[in-house]
Parts: structure tokens; sequence; C-alpha cells
């Protein structure tokens, strides 16, 4: 099965209507698996205040005991790295502050 | 090097595009597209099987439903926040719904009509959805990537569920048996058509298969789907209702015979046994909750001057 | 029926015919969120019912099975509060009627725990623990209307208008709950009271609520003398389990 339903001849391509302003805020969702982890991104969700995005990301995203603990940040609180400077700023070149960088003796062991 | 190389090199070296990458303007129409779509089945797909939760005939089948329709709202919202990294909030994505200027799949403007069809809708449905969501894993764009290994994980239990109701019905009454075999009369065609198209006919489909958000195209799905799904009938000791099925020892395949495709289109245009009431359930829902959501907005306004994130920051 | 059978059932019944109404509101409510929830709340309650007519089985001389209690006793047979069996209504009913229940299930599986009964102490341990986590969802929900909009004050002010005097019928107590408290079996209601009026009147006061001062309770759930309600959730549930005596599902 497709959920992908194919053009019907003369579909008009839908556009969003801009005036449709969302109610309810959208919230990033990070669960932790067991003690030790770290939150991890699992998701995000919509709920009107802090309070019920947590109890909401409980139930949407810990259905199967996937996480001892939840965070929630409301989506628009994230700052991200701008992909066109990735190179700038990710492609770094050091090889040297990696261990396969240096040759030891295979006496030496595990080092 | 421009954006158009760049997109594309990361396409051809099987890398995923995310949603701040640049990307070509109709890759990105094309994704809304079909991830709403995907979301709008998801969700109007807890109607049919919704429709039998009252009435299953064990507690132990109402539990297997309810978590399983709950699972579809899950798979519902999942999508919907794969869409919305492209800049489309869910509120817009359900009005293209109510308004009827989205679609979702048309299998679920069938009726569910006994007990048979929950084991039915299961098994070819479900099962058909997981020969396509499987490839969809693998899809180019990364949160539609992301969320259909999380739904793939977590559907593996519908379509076993459904296929154990279809055997305890096939292994019990006359009457049950008969209702077993009358939701597959009624299911087989709609599952093969769900598919889409025939490739010859789908230009979509050849679009689609280049940006490498389908990897398989709609004839090699289905013929997938009727290879594992025949000896799964033969087990339960149904026939499939097609005269046309013969295995092809040569290129060992089934082959089948031809679908109704004015069927499929009419569905797919409106005219399903079923489009209208499902839209007009889902709207009144949402209309009846307009006047809890905006209580909702105005507590957490008033509440907002309020809060200490204080614990929050404990938490870390 | 030993008395100790017709406490287990009193509390599977709730259960069960609350997890019928919640199953009824599937792809429903006001948003994607709420829908998930409602389905964790019932699947929660429907579980409890399941544990609790495991035990029932136990007790039974005829050995009924959880589908044999729900889909083969009648409307006279199940005892049921008769808040559980009320229509879901409005969001606001929903959630008003929920939020009774779970100030009462709360304390009542707290006190349960320490339950001589082991079983009853088990079963209660683990639905104690869902059972909080349903009264802080429905606690913020009534907050949330009491205190929203007008227009949702008005409509939880009508839920607990509605649903008060049935809420009553949970506190109901005969022979069966004294005797069984007696021997530190049951838990005696009228113990877990006092906290279900505190909870109420704390829950309210935030909600801009006020906790109705109508003495009337509607009772006779827990005996089988129900409101008519039930007699038509019933027929639905059991429809198809009583079209085919002795299938299997």
């Amino acid at each position: 099965m497709s959920y992908d339903v194919p053009p019907v001849e003369g579909e008009v391509e839908a556009e969003a209507n801009p005036e449709i302003v969302g109610e309810f805020p959208l919230w990033e969702v990070f669960v932790r698996a067991d003690r030790g982890l770290n939150h991890v991104h699992a998701g995000s969700l919509h709920a009107p205040d802090a309070e019920t995005a947590a109890r909401n990301a409980r139930d949407v995203y810990t259905r199967r005991q996937e996480g001892v603990s939840v965070w929630v940040v409301p989506s628009a609180s994230i700052y991200a790295s701008d992909p066109d400077n990735r190179e700038a700023w990710f492609d770094s070149d050091k090889p040297y502050i990696h261990p396969t960088f240096y040759e030891l003796p295979d006496e030496v062991g595990h080092m | 090097m421009n954006l158009q190389d760049d997109f594309d090199a990361r396409l051809a070296a099987d890398r995923k595009i995310e949603p701040r990458d640049w990307m070509p303007e109709k890759y990105r129409k094309t994704m809304i597209r079909q991830i709403a779509q995907h979301a709008h089945s998801e969700i109007i797909g807890q109607q049919p099987e919704g429709n039998w939760i009252t009435r299953a005939p064990t507690l132990k089948r109402k539990a297997i439903l309810m978590a399983k329709v709950q699972d579809e709202a899950g798979h519902g919202l999942y999508l919907y926040s794969a869409a919305e990294t492209l800049g489309v909030s869910r509120d817009e994505l359900m009005d293209m719904l109510h308004t009827g200027r989205q679609k979702y799949s048309s299998i679920f403007n069938y009726p569910t009509l006994s007990w048979a069809d929950m084991g039915a809708v299961g098994w070819l449905v479900d099962g058909a959805a997981i020969t396509n969501q499987v490839m969809l894993t693998r899809t180019s764009f990364g949160p539609y990537a992301r969320a259909m290994i999380r739904i793939c994980k977590e559907e593996s239990f519908h379509q076993r569920q459904g296929y154990e109701i279809m055997l305890t019905l096939c292994n019990g009454t006359e009457a049950q048996k008969a209702m077993a075999q009358d939701a597959l009369d009624r299911w087989w065609w709609p599952s093969l058509a769900m598919f889409g198209p025939p490739d010859a006919e789908s230009t979509h489909t050849a679009q689609s298969v280049a940006w490498k958000i389908k990897r398989e195209t709609n004839d090699e799905l289905r013929q997938k789907f009727v290879d594992m799904t025949v000896p799964q009938a033969e087990i339960l000791g149904l026939t499939i209702p097609d005269p046309d099925l013969v295995w092809d020892a040569d290129a060992e395949h089934y082959r089948f015979g031809e679908i109704d495709w004015d069927d499929f289109w009419q569905v797919v245009k409106g005219d399903g046994p079923c489009n209208r009431e499902r839209i007009a359930h889902k709207v009144k829902a949402w209309e009846d909750g307009a006047w809890v959501r905006e209580a909702a907005v105005e507590h957490a306004k008033r509440a907002a001057s309020t809060t200490k994130l204080a614990a929050g920051g404990a938490a870390l | 029926m030993s008395p100790l059978l017709t406490y287990v059932l009193r509390h599977a019944d709730d259960n069960l015919i609350v997890a019928q109404r919640l199953g009824e509101l599937i792809a429903s409510m006001p948003d994607l969120e709420e829908d998930i929830a409602v389905a964790n709340v019932g699947l929660d309650h429907l579980g409890q019912a399941r544990h609790f007519y495991d035990y029932a089985s136990e007790l039974d001389p005829d050995s009924r099975d959880e589908d044999q209690f729900a889909m083969e006793r009648s409307e006279r047979e199940f005892l049921n509060a008769t808040l559980v069996e009320q229509p879901n209504g409005d969001f606001a009913q929903t959630q008003m009627r929920q939020f009774l229940l779970d100030a009462y299930q709360v304390p009542l599986y707290e006190a349960m725990t320490a339950s001589d009964d082991a079983r009853l102490a088990a079963i209660s341990a683990k639905a104690v623990k869902e059972a909080r986590y349903h009264l802080e969802r429905s606690s913020a929900w009534v907050v949330r209307l009491g205190a929203g909009t007008p227009v949702s004050h008005e409509k939880i002010s009508q839920a607990v208008e509605y649903l008060w005097p049935y809420a009553g019928d949970l506190f109901y107590a005969d022979d069966v709950e004294e005797g069984l408290a007696a021997s530190g079996v049951a838990v005696d209601p009228a113990t877990v009271r006092p906290t279900f009026d505190a909870t109420v009147a704390d829950v309210f006061a935030s909600a801009n609520l006020s906790v109705p001062d109508d003495p009337y309770a509607r009772m006779g759930g827990r005996t089988g003398f129900h409101t008519e309600h039930l007699g038509h959730l019933l027929p639905e549930m059991q429809s198809l389990y009583r079209a085919h005596p002795g299938a299997t599902w």
C-alpha cells in the first residue's frame, strides 16, 4: 500500500493557508531511556503549556516504556547552526587529536 | 559547488536531506504532500478500526485493538512532526485535510462491517503498509525516514494480531469462517489497488524514485505483497477472490488479475463508500474541541507570567 | 456470591465500564495528543479490570473467566458505581467523570495496598501508580477548563452539577465492605472519603469551581440498580460475543 495518493487529473496543487495560525505551540521532546544515559531527542508535539507538553510527551513517546524522564523545550527556543556554514564550522582537519594518529610498537599493548 | 549540485551529490551518495538543507522547491512540495497524506491516513485510519473497539468480542481483543488504534494516532503525530520541519504547521495540514485539499489513503474509505474486518485490515492493509513503510525507512528525507523507523518498530505487532484474528476465525465455527472469507473478499482488491496505479501510468512515481523518496515502484511493491500474502491465505484455508491468480514457476511470482482502476479512481476522487463520513467525523471532532483548545490557550497565557522554569533547570 | 467475590467484581466493573466509555472516544478528542492520552487511560482501566476479573475467576464457584464476567452478565448483575456508566457528554463531562473517579481511586488503591489479601494488595499496588497519573492529568484539565474561558468555565460547572450525585455512589458500603474491612481485606469507603473531599476542594479551588452542597447521591450501582445508561452500553459491548455462543475469538 502506498500512502502516496496519486494526483487526480486536474488536481490543483494544495497550498497551505498561511492565515491558519497554530493554536498550540510546538515542543521538542527529549527522553532519557535509563538512568545514566543522556536525554535524547525523540520528536516533537503540540501543547498549550510546558506542563501539558511534558505529560503529552509521556503519553506519546514513552508508550512502550522507552524512558524514565522527559524534557520538553519550546521548539522556538532552539537556535541552530546555519547549514550554509557547515564547512566553515565542522570540516576541521586535526588528525592528531585522534588516537589512531599515533603509531606505537605492538609490545606496548592497549593504551 | 552550486546548491542543486550539492543536493544531487547528496542524493547520489545516499546521504539524507535534512530540513534546513537547500532543496528544490518541487522536492519540498512533494515531501510535504506525501508526508501529510501519510499522516492523514494514519489519523483517518483510526476510524474503521475504532468502529469495533466497543464491540470487541473479548477483553484481550479490546485491549489490543485500543492499543493499535492509539498507535495510529501516535504515528500520525510523528508524521505531522516530520512535515512540520519543512515549515508548514500541523493546523495548516489539518485544514487541508478537512477542506479536502489534501488526501489520505483511499483504503480507509471502505467500511468495517464485521469483526473479521479487524483481522483483514491488520493482515492485508497493515501488511501492505509495512511493505511500503519498510521501503520508506530508507527514504531520502531525514525526518521522514526517522519517523518511519519508529513507526515500523511499533507496527510490527499490527499485522501479526490481524493474522491471528483471521486464524482464530478460520479455526472457529462455520459462521466465523464465512465472516473471514467475506472480509477477504471485500478487502483484497482495495489492498492491491492501494499500491497505486501501474508504473506505466505513473509519472509521479518515476520522479519520486529519482529523488529516492520511493525506493521501489508501485508494481514492484504490489508484486512483493501478493507473493507474500497468497501462501498466508492458503494457511488460513481462505480463497483469494481472483480467478486469474496463478503461480508462475519460471518467474517465481504469482500472476494476478486486472485491478478495477475505475473503482480506485472513483474512491480517490471522493466517491468511495465512506469518504464523506470519515471527513465529517474528523471535522466534527476538531470543531467540538475548539472551546477546549481556546480554554487551554487562555489558561496558558495567564499561567505563563507565574510559571517558574526552575524545576526544569533542576532536572539537568 | 461470597462477599469477597462481590467486592472484587465491584472494582472490576468500575474499571471495565469506564474503559468502555473511553473506548467510545477514539479519534474524537480536541487534539491528537489527547486522543493518545485518552487511549492510555482507557487501556490502564481495562488492564485493571482484567486483573480484578482474574482474581474474581479464582473466587467464583463456576470459575467464570473475564469474558464471561464481561459479556454474559446482564445489567442487574453489574456492580459498578453509577458514575462510570454516565455518558461521555462533552469534553468537560468526560474529564470531570474521570477526575471524580481518579480522586476516589487514588486513596482507595493506596489503602488497598495494605490489604491482608495478598491478591488485592498486589493488584492495587500496580493500579495506584496508574491512578496517580490519571489524577494528575484529569486535575490539570479541570483547572484549565475551570480557569480557562467563560465558555469552558460554564461547561465544566455544568459537568460538576450533572455528575456530583453519581460520585456519591462510589462511597456506597454495605455488609460486603464493612465485613471485609473489619477483617482487614477490604477498604471501608468511608475512610477514603476525606482524601477524596480534600482533593476535590483543592482542585476546584484552583479551577474557580465550587463544591456542590447538594447532599443527594444517586446510589444503587453496587447492588445492580443502575441508571438507564448502562442498559445501552452493555448490549453494544456484548453484541458480537452473544451472537456467537461458545465461539472462540
